[in-house]
């Protein structure tokens, strides 16, 4: 019998995420040994220290260049930046999570389950410590998001996409107030993404069997030199593309965003904003840019017109929503579309626009979900915009606040936004894709007006009867506001240090 | 003179009134005393060292376009830079800025407190609007101008929604998206003139590029369209008279004054020299464009109840007259329509700022809730008929000067348009005249007697704040060539350099003897 080789691993490259899914398992095991009363703090501290010391070695390893563990795993530039974004990201949205100031018992509930009344409901309404699972299925999607940009091969893309997708299926029906509305998001989100995930996998065995192998150079060299039916290479890739187009919400792919967006519990909904979407488009790009570059033309205009329906789509419907969340989650959508305009741009420049944007637009999403989750009644948050009327009265800084993050959605000078913007567009004009420019610039104006909406709502509307009131934040959720803001304004005036950084991070090693 | 000139002018009169918004912002709202008193003497200091400027601004044989250069790197890798210059056409508009601010903050002074709403706070946004205006003239990078372009709007959209009048929410939304709209047009163009370019912002880097025709026309286009939205021109022209007729006196004043004049000012200084065989093709457009607003926008403004809507609609119809002169190419009109800008700034702002004191009196804008008003308030009223006559470029006040300028340099080139133009002035009459009828003079309207503020005629305060714009229209009606002296050289760059023109030889240097 031949001697079992066993592939040469890189430790230390793979060490974020061999660390978070360490973390994950630990998490599993407090949950099972520690105290009840102690497992918040322990969960937290272990979530975030994780993400901290993943986040550490993402930095020392920033120079590494590398195809590891029998080219499943690449660690390169764009790998490590994205992971530093999510982790980054990731350790904000924990802080949004770990939140418990803001009403009794927190906005998790402890069993999905659990009857709204019953006794052990009401228990944790007077401020029993709720459900701490929350933390390692966190971390078990961060982990999984900390692969699935890595993944250098189409089946542990794959794995790395269920990883990432099934806390996140769990996560979306934990909310503890509008229960049924976020139980229904949850399944929605698992039955669309079920089917998305089947796309995806069948995608990957049309293209095993039109390149013989699963990994991505391989596909590459087939695609300069094999002599196979094309058919089963486009249909792949096209089943592919769903799958990924789908976590990302693209159009026609999105529907299910603003329902989860809204039923979601609010700081997983910031999670899935910021964190899902840097992850969908890292292996996006990856994919588009390492397999398939061989065939960039014939895909460019059918993702350039997915870029423009999806702009369209979000921008417009946008315009119609009466719910904040839904409105962010549109707002998502029509970012997706931006976000595509880089991707579709095919050049150097493509990669970096992308990736500033996507952290960019990851810090302002948070902080503008954080901000959702302070406004609040007795029934919970107040999420109907008409609710918000005359808010800059009551509350003049969290108004300011969020005017000022809206305007960064607008793309208004001197906030990220519009450095994001510039830079993406930039890049689509330098590799000839003017037409998605005209796009973006006429559906930044449809989308203008709802953000507009809100500013008007809360500053020039007088205040009804029934504004709610606005939460004292805990610490924890005024650190993740002020982060996201803070990021917001220093990206949009200083903007140099990040861009240097994407540009450097912008080649994938082969 | 040299050190004088390497003094950072520019910089400091951006950075010095956001500094002061920020002090202004901070002050708590019971002071609202304190407040008015440090932005005025904020925009007091603006207004003496533009002075010094004015005065250091070398003017003659060997005196440099731009001056005052200042460059310093903000963001490297796209090529931006905080470059800071100005030529004689943005020097003139810096002078009316620093001029029109303070009297707007005098004239101001009692208007946020009949909102309810915060006193500093509208001081703050006043003077962070001035540091806007002021940086949207200085840039000479274009990325730095279009950071000042749109980020303007913010203060002003704040301005109209929470200190104007009735449909103030309607207008600042309107006003707002209007002007974004033009804006995110323009980024494209930005952007696409950026890469065209090879991946710079310089102005003076950019006027060297070779640009295909096609691609050129379009940039133009992107360009234009969010200046004629600005200016503005018709038919982009709808969001003035709401943001105008909505907005606070002193607010509005600075809107058409100077707010507009981005536009003018931005064809001038991106549209020509950027794109010059463009600015030739479309200039027939532009010109058409321009003649509807004189004749279309002084009708409506004949038709108008509302003083401060009436006073908006002249602007548009001024607005024409200025876009005549510039896309005439020539530079006895181009000229024209700078010096146009200029008292147009004066002789507007005076008289928004003349029926805001009216209307406070009142508390209407309509016309037909005056009547008579002369017999009650007969200074006041005697300053509205001077700046109505201002307005319609009477002789001997200023705006007659360019108005001529502008009228005779465009009939070198093109008779028809030029006679075409010339009805506006007609109209103008009209709707002055008629104004100033219906709410000054005949019989008076009894219900006017019984309001307590209306029997009360010019106070001090008001006083200082008509004064100096009066001084400078009847001096500047008078003597402009200080001012043309500025214009002149600025323009003939434009025109000649930038653009490949050469003026009709029949009235080649005619400047300074039109203007005698």
């Amino acid at each position: 019998m031949e001697d079992l080789n066993l592939p040469p691993i890189d430790y230390a490259a793979l060490s974020p995420i061999l660390i978070l899914f360490g973390v994950a398992c630990l998490g599993v095991l407090v949950e099972a040994f520690a105290p009840r009363r102690a497992r918040h703090p322990v969960q937290l501290v272990l979530a975030i220290g994780g993400s901290v010391a993943a986040l550490v070695m993402v930095v020392l390893e920033r120079n590494t260049r590398v195809v590891t563990i029998g080219d499943a795993v690449a660690i390169d530039g764009p790998s490590l930046f994205l992971q530093g974004a999510i982790l980054l990201l990731g350790i904000v949205s924990l802080l949004l999570i770990g939140e418990r100031s803001l009403e009794a018992g927190g906005p998790f509930v402890a069993q999905a389950a659990l009857t709204v009344g019953s006794e052990k409901d009401n228990r944790q309404a007077q401020g029993a410590p709720g459900n701490t699972e929350i933390y390692p299925l966190a971390v078990f999607a961060l982990s999984g998001m900390l692969l699935f940009v890595a993944a250098n091969d189409l089946l542990t893309m794959f794995i790395a996409l269920e990883v990432l997708s099934l806390p996140l299926y769990l996560l979306c029906a934990l909310a503890r107030r509008k229960r049924l509305l976020s139980q229904e998001a949850a399944l929605k989100y698992f039955l669309l993404g079920s089917y998305a995930s089947a796309f995806f996998l069948f995608g990957v065995a049309l293209l095993y069997g039109y390149a013989g192998g699963v990994n991505l150079q391989q596909i590459n060299e087939a695609v300069a030199a094999s002599q196979n039916s094309d058919i089963l290479l486009y249909a792949g890739l096209a089943l592919l593309a769903i799958g990924l187009l789908f976590k990302v919400a693209a159009a026609p792919f999105h529907v299910w965003t603003p329902d989860v967006y809204q039923g979601a519990p609010t700081p997983v909904t910031a999670f899935m904003a910021a964190c899902t979407k840097v992850a969908g488009f890292g292996a996006l790009l990856r994919v588009l840019y390492v397999a398939f570059e061989g065939v960039q033309w014939d895909y460019q205009p059918v993702i350039g017109t997915i870029a423009v329906l999806t702009m369209i789509v979000g921008s417009v419907l946008a315009v119609t929503q009466q719910d904040i969340k839904r409105l962010l989650a549109y707002s998502s959508i029509a970012n997706a579309g931006y976000l595509l305009v880089g991707v579709v741009a095919q050049n150097r420049e493509g990669v970096s626009s992308t990736l500033f944007y996507l952290v960019a637009y990851g810090f302002t999403v948070l902080a503008a979900f954080g901000v959702v989750s302070l406004v609040r009644d007795a029934d919970g948050e107040a999420t109907h915009l008409s609710r918000w009327a005359g808010l800059g009265r009551r509350s003049p800084l969290l108004a300011a606040i969020f005017t000022f993050l809206m305007l960064a959605f607008a793309g208004i000078p001197l906030t990220s936004g519009f450095i994001s913007k510039f830079v993406v567009f930039g890049a689509a004009i330098d590799g000839g894709q003017s037409w998605l420019v005209v796009a973006g610039v006429v559906t930044s104006m449809i989308i203008a007006f709802p953000y507009l909406r809100v500013i008007v709502m809360m500053w020039l509307s007088e205040p009804a009867e029934t504004t709610p009131t606005v939460s004292v934040p805990g610490w924890m959720t005024s650190a993740a506001v002020f982060i996201g803001v803070l990021a917001t304004l220093a990206l949009g005036v200083v903007p140099s240090p990040l861009l240097d950084l994407t540009n450097d991070a912008s080649l994938f090693v082969r | 003179m040299a050190g004088v000139n390497n003094f950072p002018f520019l910089s400091i009169l951006t950075l010095g009134p956001l500094v002061g918004a920020a002090v202004v912002a901070c002050i708590p709202k019971a002071k609202g005393n304190l407040a008015k008193i440090v932005a005025l003497a904020v925009s007091l200091v603006m207004l003496v060292l533009s002075v010094f400027m004015w005065v250091a601004f070398q003017v003659g044989g060997d005196a440099q376009r731009f001056q005052f250069r200042e460059s310093y790197p903000w963001i490297p890798g796209l090529g931006v830079n905080f470059t800071f210059a100005a030529d004689g056409i943005a020097l003139v508009m810096l002078m009316l800025i620093a001029v029109l601010v303070p009297l707007v903050i005098l004239a101001s002074w009692h208007d946020a407190e009949q909102s309810r709403r915060s006193v500093p706070v509208y001081f703050a946004l006043l003077l962070s609007l001035e540091a806007c205006m002021f940086g949207v003239f200085a840039a000479a990078d274009v990325f730095l101008f279009y950071v000042f372009f749109e980020v303007m709007l913010v203060p002003m959209y704040f301005i109209i929604g929470s200190y104007g009048t009735a449909k103030r929410q309607y207008a600042a939304v309107k006003f707002f998206l209007y002007s974004l709209v033009g804006g995110l047009f323009m980024l494209a163009a930005v952007i696409g003139l950026w890469v065209v370019g090879g991946k710079t912002f310089d102005w003076v880097a950019l006027t060297q590029i070779d640009i295909q025709t096609g691609t050129e026309r379009w940039l133009f286009l992107g360009f234009f369209i969010a200046f004629a939205i600005k200016a503005p021109f018709f038919p982009f022209h709808t969001w003035l008279p709401d943001a105008g007729g909505a907005a606070p006196a002193g607010a509005a004043a600075l809107l058409v004054g100077v707010l507009d004049k981005v536009g003018t000012f931005g064809i001038l200084r991106y549209c020509l020299p950027l794109f010059p065989e463009a600015s030739q093709w479309f200039a027939p457009w532009a010109i058409a464009l321009a003649l509807i607003g004189i004749i279309y926008a002084a009708l409506l403004a004949v038709g108008q109840n509302d003083l401060k809507r009436l006073v908006s609609y002249t602007s548009i119809a001024h607005f024409g007259f200025i876009g005549i002169g510039i896309f005439a190419f020539t530079t006895q009109a181009g000229t024209g329509a700078v010096l146009y800008m200029l008292n147009h700034g004066l002789a507007t702002g005076l008289l928004f700022l003349v029926v805001g004191m009216f209307v406070a009196r009142r508390g209407s804008a309509l016309v037909s809730d005056f009547g008579g008003a002369g017999k009650l308030v007969p200074v006041l009223a005697g300053v509205l008929f001077f700046a109505g006559l201002a307005s319609l470029a009477l002789p001997g006040t200023a705006p007659f000067v360019s108005e001529f300028l502008v009228l005779i340099g465009v009939f070198t080139v093109n008779k028809t348009v030029a006679v075409i133009a010339t009805l506006g002035i007609i109209l103008a009459a009209a709707y002055v005249l008629w104004m100033v009828q219906r709410t000054t003079q005949g019989t008076l309207n009894p219900a006017l007697a019984d309001i307590e503020p209306m029997r009360k005629d010019i106070t001090l305060r008001e006083k200082v704040v008509v004064a100096p714009l009066i001084a400078l229209l009847i001096v500047l009606g008078f003597y402009p060539k200080p001012v043309t002296d500025v214009i002149n050289p600025a323009v003939e760059a434009t025109m000649q350099q930038d653009m490949g023109k050469q003026d009709p030889a029949p009235t080649g240097g005619g400047v300074t003897e039109a203007s005698r």
